[in-house]
């Protein structure tokens, strides 16, 4: 089980990755930029997503808007921005892909003079109430933020939520946008992939002509090493927000993304909480009905990870209930290890997830998207592998070491999310925060 | 060769797609079993169509058919709900349910290897559901905590009062999960009944797709549901779904005071037509110039040039009965009747005033028909456009026939179909927001009485 593929690294360091599926007459072209939140500095949070928005305005040799032409070739096409990358999507019918390529390549060589107040003013207002409409008007929409700002200290990239804060994106300058492009936005820093109903040869010279002659630009600013983070005595904070059933938001901090104890936890997390056989969803939903949602995640990021649990307290119950029936499920995980029922359905459920990964081409999570994470991550694109690998290799020991050595209870942060005015809902000893 | 940036590459000719073939076979008891291979990924797909969905539901019991979808895989066969859970986690085994206003949906993939238990415990959780009391119990318990959580997410609040007033008294006046009142007074015997009459074989239709030989697809569900006979109580012949013409109702504004909300959420809209209607191709060009995609003409007007929104959508619902057509949109307070105009604007100049144009036309109709192919990629898009054939009783060439029927809309059909299914003065705008920043402002949309309305 793999996604065979050829790699190119053209003299401007971009990386092309091509794998060739020939099922459906379409092609995903898939673009990653290696720069993330991670990269803003304090001040100016949520800038590389702002900076997204604005990939879509149009570049110097087509002005009039980026999806006119690709939507009338049929394509579906998307972006997104996370601490650690940025990525741009389309998935477009086979005779479109030079026209895709003839986008992406003039964004990427030809963004800034295309650009003007106007296009950067109106995004930035889109980009406000996108902040509105999923994050300040969604119930418990400000916790990420809230647990992000708690976790890392202000000097860390992963102290703010990628979505970043409404002054900082207010302060937002054209300059930075132009400085942060010229910075950022080089081939060197990109990679791009192309799957699908394509010739390799072909798409290795397409990509080669649309993309070669683009300048290299100056070496990268060296990504400063983040300080090292750790909880040393437990922290509770308490957050009210407008819901109508108290939460309880347990986090520690974790491995990094593909080092150490990662698949393990993520294996943890999956007996924990995925489906109904899990252990806090059969005791917590299921037999004790104290909880009316439950969630378990390794959120594995590029320098450091946080492992969470979500409970959602079922009307009538508090959040010191759910906390102490969660405490006694990790502690008895923590003495006795997954039993072999649970070893051998995450194992399953593992393998069969990789598979589920490798039935589309495109899109978030498809196959050209997997490709350019782990080149860009590991610096391999054919890692899949070896990814699956690190899963089929976990012991029931490993992972109830992992579970001790990373989820102790001195090393967490509680977040209570509670109602407006009913403080008295969270845990004891709360420290109080907000968000806005 | 160097790169010619003064035009845009030509796309030279569209690629054949042939579309995967459908074969169908018939069981003894009636059931439909349609078979579509898929060779890409040892992945195969079972997907359960009852077309059976929440406008199903008696008149005072909203919310029944979705309990009932639910308790489906709560124990079923010799299994009890975890020893289920656990089985299809041994095969990696993925389990969907769905139920819409037409339909109840279960669909269980898994790795090819495991496709006999994957389709045998669909068949248990179809068939042979437990429908405990204890399960029962805890189901409903999660449905009314799910209740109470949406009375803060705006967007479930404004479908909910836009199906309410667009549908008094119709089948399609209510969501899928029901209301608290329903729930509460609901008993585990009404689930049975419902179960007992509407679960028959010969209203099922499942789709499997995957990477084995039709006959060998076929096979496979015919051992797991060809002993499935009729209980005594079905009502063979009536499709639980026969449904009043909706009245047509008044122009109107509903406001949902939300205190200090840091948006408004919108809907504008009217009843719509059928999944029926012989206009449906050229409603989806209408659409998509109108409203359905990135590049349409309100996404453009409130989210690329006036900065309102994330982002507006309109679509036509299409169901067995007729759906709603709709704007969603939610946009910062302040703003909220600008949004409104501008939106409504949009819909009365295409009608006449800006019809059209030749360059729209062409970019709707190319981004449905050269976008098509993309949605038979996996074997799930397959059964899932399979089932849509056999939910709306269409024909078996509907997949072929699609992109020269796009292809025949021209610009005079979508000022037609604008003119005729678009009706500005009959339009039920919801809006749940701030009524002190929202409120004022309200009546110089013109949209008729404003009347402040409460969530239930």
């Amino acid at each position: 089980m793999n996604i065979p593929y050829t790699r190119h690294t053209l003299d401007n360091g971009l990386d092309v990755l091509v794998h060739e599926d020939r099922g459906c007459p379409i092609v995903a072209v898939n673009v990653w930029y290696h720069v993330g939140s991670k990269n803003e500095k304090p001040g100016r949070t949520g800038f590389a997503h702002l900076f997204e928005h604005l990939m879509f305005e149009g570049s110097q040799h087509y002005d009039k808007g980026y999806f006119h032409p690709l939507q009338e070739a049929g394509a579906l096409l998307n972006g997104s921005t996370n601490a650690d990358r940025t990525n741009y999507w389309e998935v477009v019918p086979r005779n479109a892909l030079e026209l895709a390529l003839w986008m992406e390549s003039d964004r990427m060589g030809y963004l800034l003079p295309a650009l003007t107040d106007a296009k950067f003013e109106n995004q930035r207002e889109v980009v406000l109430n996108e902040r509105r409409q999923n994050y300040e008007n969604r119930p418990y929409g400000f916790t990420s933020m809230a647990i992000a700002a708690a976790l890392y200290p202000p000097d860390h990239p992963y102290h703010w939520a990628t979505i970043g804060s409404a002054d900082d994106i207010r302060a937002a300058r054209l300059d930075d946008v132009r400085a942060f492009f010229q910075t950022y936005y080089r081939p060197r820093n990109a990679s791009l992939a192309l799957a699908g109903d394509v010739d390799t040869n072909e798409a290795l010279e397409l990509a080669t002509r649309y993309f070669g002659d683009l300048d290299a630009g100056d070496a990268l600013p060296a990504f400063v090493a983040a300080p090292p983070v750790a909880i040393a005595s437990e922290q509770r904070l308490v957050l009210e927000d407008r819901v109508e059933l108290p939460r309880l938001y347990l986090s520690w901090h974790s491995p990094a993304l593909f080092s150490a104890d990662d698949a393990e936890l993520d294996l943890v997390a999956e007996v924990l909480a995925s489906g109904k056989t899990s252990r806090l969803y059969r005791t917590l939903v299921y037999e004790e009905r104290i909880a009316t949602e439950l969630a378990a995640s390794q959120n594995s990021r590029e320098i450091g990870g946080y492992f969470q649990i979500i409970a959602t307290a079922a009307p009538g119950r508090t959040l010191a209930e759910l906390d102490r029936a969660v405490s006694r499920a990790l502690e008895t995980f923590v003495a006795e290890g997954p039993t072999a029922d649970e070893m051998a359905r995450c194992l399953a459920q593992a393998e069969a997830n990789f598979m589920y990964r490798l039935q589309t081409v495109g899109g978030f999570g498809g196959k050209s998207d997997q490709l350019n994470a782990y080149n860009v991550f590991v610096g391999d694109p054919g890692y899949f592998e070896r990814d699956l690998d690190r899963y089929r290799r976990v012991t029931p020991a490993a992972m109830q070491r992992a579970a001790h050595e990373w989820l102790r209870p001195v090393r967490r942060l509680s977040l209570s999310v509670v109602p407006k005015g009913r403080p008295q809902l969270a845990l004891s000893d709360c420290q109080t925060v907000s968000v806005s | 060769m160097a790169v010619d940036r003064a035009r845009l590459p030509s796309l030279g000719p569209d690629p054949v797609f042939r579309f995967p073939e459908i074969r169908r076979r018939t069981l003894g008891n009636g059931l439909r079993v349609w078979t579509v291979e898929h060779h890409a990924v040892p992945l195969v797909s079972f997907l359960a169509l009852l077309p059976v969905g929440a406008s199903a539901d008696p008149r005072d019991r909203p919310g029944l058919a979705a309990v009932t979808s639910d308790m489906l895989d709560e124990g079923c066969g010799g299994l009890n709900a975890l020893e289920l859970h656990d089985a299809l986690g041994r095969i990696g085994g993925h389990l969907e349910s769905e139920i819409g206003s037409d339909a109840t949906i279960l669909t269980v993939s898994s790795l090819i290897r495991f496709a006999d238990r994957a389709v045998g415990l669909l068949a248990d959780m179809m068939v042979r559901p437990r429908l405990e009391s204890r399960d029962f119990d805890r189901v409903r318990e999660l449905r009314l905590n799910r209740l109470v959580q949406l009375r803060d997410l705006a967007p479930a609040l404004a479908d909910r009062v836009f199906a309410r007033l667009l549908y008094p008294d119709h089948p399609y006046g209510h969501l899928p999960i029901g209301t608290e009142e329903s729930l509460r007074s609901m008993v585990l015997g009404e689930v049975s009944g419902f179960h007992e009459t509407m679960f028959a074989p010969s209203r099922m239709t499942i789709v499997a797709a995957g990477d084995a030989t039709h006959e060998a697809l076929a096979d496979c569900v015919e051992s797991a549901f060809g002993g499935w006979t009729s209980p005594a109580g079905s009502r063979e012949g009536d499709d639980g779904a026969i449904l009043p013409a909706p009245r047509p109702t008044r122009e109107r504004v509903a406001l949902l005071h939300r205190p200090a909300a840091a948006q408004s959420e919108l809907r504008i809209g009217h009843i719509g037509v059928s999944r029926q209607t012989p206009d449906y191709h050229a409603l989806l060009v209408l659409n998509m110039v109108l409203g359905g995609q990135f590049v349409s003409r309100i996404n453009m007007n409130l989210r690329e040039d006036k900065g309102y929104t994330y982002g507006a959508r309109t679509s036509f619902d299409f169901r067995r009965g007729p759906g709603p057509f709709v704007l969603h949109a939610s946009e910062q307070s302040e703003v909220t009747v600008g949004a409104g105009r501008e939106a409504v604007g949009e819909r009365l100049a295409i009608r006449g005033e800006r019809p059209v144009t030749r360059e729209e036309l062409e970019t709707g109709r190319a981004a449905l028909t050269r976008g098509y192919p993309r949605s038979f990629e996996t074997a799930e898009q397959i059964s899932r456009g399979a089932a849509q054939l056999a939910l709306y009783d269409l024909p078996d060439d509907y997949f072929s026939t699609f992109t020269p029927k796009v292809l025949a809309v021209d610009e005079a059909t979508v000022t037609r179909v604008a003119a005729e299914y678009i009706d500005p003065s009959r339009l039920l705008t919801v809006i749940v927001g701030d009524r002190d920043k929202v409120g004022p402002a309200l009546p110089q949309l013109n949209l008729g009485e404003v009347v402040d309305v409460s969530p239930v």
